[in-house]
């Protein structure tokens, strides 16, 4: 069924378009929105889009870092300043996919998928909203659990730490079709340490719930401990804790549970997977 | 519902037309256009059998807003071959059976097309890697992998 397409040069208008009209869907690249219209999913009368440069920009001079919700994977892996977020953006789909899905419509992506999500929230993320009362940052935590409530609001960019060496952030996904596929379980770790012990370690899982989490008796397990053998094994064992994961084609939520701590352990251990 | 209108190049001709709200660019290409060489697969962007390229990269053309492509080239396997002759990455298919039923055939040469137009010299993990988004059913890769390497050389060769 044709819907009505209206496209905006400021996110503003576009923001302002979305929360006014409930049967409207932005688009980004396309990956999410499209595939509902190709099913035929009645729902969506309008589809925004918006032009703005803005939510094309990526800040990575500071230390935390800014990427605009419009960015596409292919743009993150051509930047060298975003490398430690490369894995993560190679991890998704094909080319094809890198060349049309966004940073900003990856946190809207159901399990198996939004696996750069994971990497954000482990990197402590915080999505910016532009709505009808201007832009606002939130959590990306906070964020993920009030994703369905969002609808009304234009996600214009993400911000995120840049961890302080490459050892301390840590990202992998378990996919049965490789090199791509959907995910098993998406795992993404920041690390820091402070006198030979972790400090502020976030652990974030992909799959295991309907949107990314923390796996936080996991960072508990860590948190204050020398990075050893003892925490490590403290954390795998505490992985599967306040999970949610469900059955899909890829892998039963019983498998999952299974095998998270074992992954996480490799994950930590830096063992090959 | 008022159409839109849309205008952009085509395998280097200009196109121009009027859509649906919503309709996807491979409805244009296939259905309003008759060019039949990106085929539906699965309409959810898994497959890759509809792969164009678009100002030269590659996109799934099931998942994109046909009004997204106003004033942009967009490249099918229909433009690729020059005159009465195939493109070397067509008649390394051929020559290597890296085809059987054929239906991903079109978007694994437009997926190899956007890979060699950048990597003239591709290493077998960068050819797998630009194929990684399309599904074969029948070959299982290893010739459509070496028909990729071959035309590579073969370009190169009459470069």
């Amino acid at each position: 069924m044709p819907v009505t397409v209206k496209t905006f040069q400021a996110a503003s208008e576009a923001a302002s378009a979305l929360s006014s009209d409930r049967a409207a869907r932005y688009l980004g690249g396309g990956t999410l929105v499209m595939r509902d219209l190709n099913e035929g999913d009645v729902s969506i009368a309008t589809v925004i889009r918006a032009t703005d440069r803005t939510l094309q920009g990526i800040d990575a001079a500071g230390a935390r870092i800014r990427i605009g919700a419009g960015v596409t994977f292919a743009r993150v892996l051509a930047e060298r300043d975003l490398a430690f977020l490369h894995p993560a953006a190679r991890s998704i789909g094909g080319p094809a996919v890198r060349n049309m899905g966004t940073v900003g419509g990856n946190l809207f992506a159901p399990a198996p998928f939004g696996d750069f999500t994971v990497a954000l929230l482990a990197l402590d993320g915080i999505v910016s909203l532009q709505g009808s009362f201007g832009v606002r940052d939130m959590p990306i935590e906070e964020f993920l659990q009030s994703r369905d409530r969002q609808a009304g609001a234009l996600v214009v960019g993400v911000s995120c730490i840049r961890p302080a060496s490459a050892d301390a952030f840590r990202y992998r996904k378990i996919a049965r079709i490789k090199p791509k596929g959907g995910s098993v379980i998406t795992l993404a770790a920041h690390l820091p340490q402070s006198g030979g012990r972790v400090t502020g370690a976030r652990i974030a899982l992909g799959s295991m719930a309907p949107t990314a989490i923390r796996a936080k008796a996991a960072e508990r397990a860590l948190e204050g401990r020398p990075f050893d053998a003892g925490a490590i094994s403290a954390a795998a064992a505490a992985a599967a804790e306040g999970t949610a994961p469900t059955d899909n084609s890829l892998a039963s939520a019983w498998y999952r549970r299974e095998v998270v701590g074992v992954h996480l352990r490799r994950l930590l251990s830096g063992q090959e997977s | 519902m008022a159409k839109t209108p849309l205008q952009f190049r085509h395998n280097g001709r200009d196109v121009a037309l009027f859509v649906d709200g919503g309709t996807n660019l491979l409805v244009v290409l296939r259905e309003m256009i008759g060019d039949l060489t990106p085929k539906f697969g699965c309409g959810q962007g898994g497959c890759g059998a509809c792969t164009v390229l678009i100002d030269g990269d590659a996109h799934l053309s099931c998942l994109t807003l046909a009004e997204a492509v106003e004033g942009r080239a967009v490249e099918t396997l229909d433009g690729i071959k020059s005159g009465p002759n195939l493109h070397p990455l067509q008649r390394a298919f051929a020559e290597g059976f890296a085809a059987q039923c054929g239906y991903c055939t079109p978007g694994m040469l437009m997926a190899a097309k956007a890979l060699l137009d950048k990597i003239p010299q591709p290493s077998r993990e960068q050819v797998v890697e630009a194929i990684s988004g399309n599904i074969c059913r029948c070959t299982g890769y290893e010739p459509i992998i070496n028909a990729v390497l071959a035309a590579a050389a073969s370009l190169r060769a009459s470069a």
